[in-house]
């Protein structure tokens, strides 16, 4: 437990002095904050731009905005969000291995285990706070312009997204046990991702790809019931836990420190 | 008791073997040098030693223990300062002591106290500030008070001192040699005068075998005799005298040296300078060096 918690408060002080930390909550602030505020500037943007449409033969009569502009907006954002972590992830053990600074750590007497528990924890920690952050402040704006309840499934949409974001950081960690540089974990992730979307053309995955759950739109006005997508979520969980495995599995025989 | 024992071990690279049946052992109390050329494989028995890579045949115990590739247990008997230590910069040496004591399991009064007297020996007690400004000689320091932290059993050094200058590598090596009643030391290097300096015990190794091995008296007398240099007053004594007594070479404009030659050798030369009444500046019997030894090992 010692060696778990100081590694852990390394990690941590890490995140904190390179600055990593600071980064990803403005980031997901600013997302928290744009989402209302660019459907909030809908219909005056558009407005702007009436006269301009109206030569091109476009009359704009009325634009009614609602929460549900907002929310599409939260999940239209919400890629680049999971691109930002990803990226800001991926050398998270590569840097250490380019560095050699596990040696140390391992002839020390770490359990390596602990290692990546450590780097899975601060991972899964920065996720959940930052898509808190993200979440909590457009719910915030959303309840106080407009009512949060026209979206239907919104829970379920929002934890799905959360969902995938899991299941990418245990790629992102299997990817670093076996690969030695961040662009290579960054091209798994995408690859991942790529096969998951890819697969969810074909009807008989469809259900079950962890891509499905990221059908937001669909989610949002009923067109897609929320129970359509446990399947998709199980495997997901269970691809999940079995990246984790596979990682603490390789990483025992991984080879360290040489180059 | 052997602290080290390595015994046919055997560790390939694509079609390069790099170790070739390797076989040696460290007595306990011991500083060990471990002597050879770049890329004779002291780097890759180290990191054999510590799990950090699998050999291909050939066993390994570590105080008794045997050795397992990856999670390995024995690492908790070896403190291991790496040829480049690299350190998490953004922390202070403090900082960095103190982790890597809780990783090691120490209670929280012995790591602090053992940080200070560590600090304090390699004299860095006065920085305060990350780790990122240091200078090699800094890091190098900083990295034997990381390894000498769990009061290790061995000590596992790789060319601490190859990238010092003379003023940092005085400091290393007065620093191992002050630990060494304590802890065994094995420290790889190719600079011959740091191991004339503070190893009792050496080993060459060359092509990933041990060449020569035994204590450095033992060692020096593997070259059996001493070679004898002797100077003359003119060249053409010199000449007169290698007609005289074979077996010498000419070095200098007046200077012969004869390898390789016994106390009655010696006399014999004194005789026969005496018998034909040749005047000399010099007689000398010169030591043998590591480096000669060193030579002779990989053959040039």
């Amino acid at each position: 437990m010692k060696q778990l918690t100081a590694f852990i408060k390394k990690e941590l002080l890490e995140q904190l002095r390179s600055g990593k930390a600071i980064i990803l909550g403005a980031v997901c602030c600013l997302f928290g904050i744009m989402n209302p505020a660019i459907a909030k500037l809908l219909p005056w943007l558009l407005e702007m731009m009436s006269e301009q449409l109206a030569e091109s033969g476009m009359y704009i009569t009325e634009v009614k905005v609602d929460a549900l502009d907002s929310w599409t907006q939260f999940f239209k954002n919400m890629p680049i969000l999971l691109i930002v972590f990803i990226v800001m992830s991926s050398s998270i053990l590569t840097e250490e291995y380019q560095k050699g600074t596990l040696v140390n750590v391992i002839t020390k007497g770490m359990k390596r285990w602990k290692i990546l528990v450590s780097k899975l924890l601060i991972m899964f920690v920065f996720w959940t706070v930052g898509y808190l952050m993200d979440f909590g402040i457009t719910y915030g704006y959303n309840a106080y312009f407009w009512d949060n309840d026209i979206a239907l499934n919104l829970l379920f949409a929002v934890f799905g997204y959360y969902l995938v974001g899991l299941w990418l950081i245990s790629v992102v960690l299997l990817a670093s046990v076996v690969l030695k540089s961040s662009s290579g974990v960054m091209l798994s992730v995408g690859a991942a991702f790529a096969v998951s979307y890819l697969l969810g053309f074909l009807p008989a995955f469809q259900e079950y790809v962890p891509t499905c759950i990221l059908r937001s739109n669909e989610l949002l006005i009923g067109a897609l019931h929320s129970n359509q997508c446990f399947g998709a979520v199980g495997i997901t969980f269970f691809l999940t836990m079995l990246n984790g495995f596979l990682s603490v599995l390789f990483f025992d025989k991984k080879r360290i420190g040489v180059v | 008791m052997d602290i080290l024992k390595i015994s046919h071990v055997t560790k390939t690279f694509g079609a390069k073997k790099v170790l070739n049946d390797l076989s040696f052992s460290v007595p306990e109390h011991s500083v060990f040098g471990f002597i050879g050329q770049n890329g004779a494989g002291k780097t890759t028995t180290m990191k054999i030693v510590l799990g950090l890579l699998e050999s291909d045949q050939g066993e390994i115990f570590v105080n008794g223990e045997k050795v397992a590739f990856g999670q390995n247990g024995t690492n908790k008997y070896i403190g291991y300062l790496p040829d480049v230590p690299e350190f998490y910069d953004f922390m202070t040496p403090k900082e960095y002591l103190t982790m890597c004591g809780q990783i090691t399991g120490m209670c929280k009064d012995g790591i602090a106290e053992k940080t200070t007297e560590l600090l304090r020996l390699v004299g860095l007690d006065a920085e305060n500030k990350r780790i990122k400004g240091f200078s090699r000689g800094m890091k190098q320091r900083l990295g034997i008070a990381q390894a000498l932290l769990n009061s290790p059993k061995l000590l596992i050094c790789d060319e601490p001192t190859s990238a010092l200058d003379p003023v940092g590598r005085k400091e290393v090596l007065d620093i191992l040699s002050s630990v060494k009643e304590h802890t065994t030391v094995i420290f790889s290097t190719h600079i011959l005068s740091d191991v004339e300096r503070i190893c009792d015990r050496i080993a060459f190794l060359h092509e990933g075998e041990i060449a020569v091995s035994g204590t450095l008296e033992e060692v020096k007398n593997i070259r059996n005799g001493e070679s004898i240099e002797l100077e003359f007053l003119a060249e053409q004594d010199a000449e007169r005298f290698l007609e005289l007594y074979a077996g010498g070479e000419k070095t200098g404009r007046a200077k012969l040296l004869f390898p390789k030659k016994t106390e009655r050798d010696i006399l014999g030369i004194m005789e026969c300078l005496l018998q034909n009444q040749i005047p000399i500046v010099r007689l000398e019997r010169l030591e043998p060096t590591l480096e000669d030894l060193f030579l002779e090992v990989i053959g040039k």
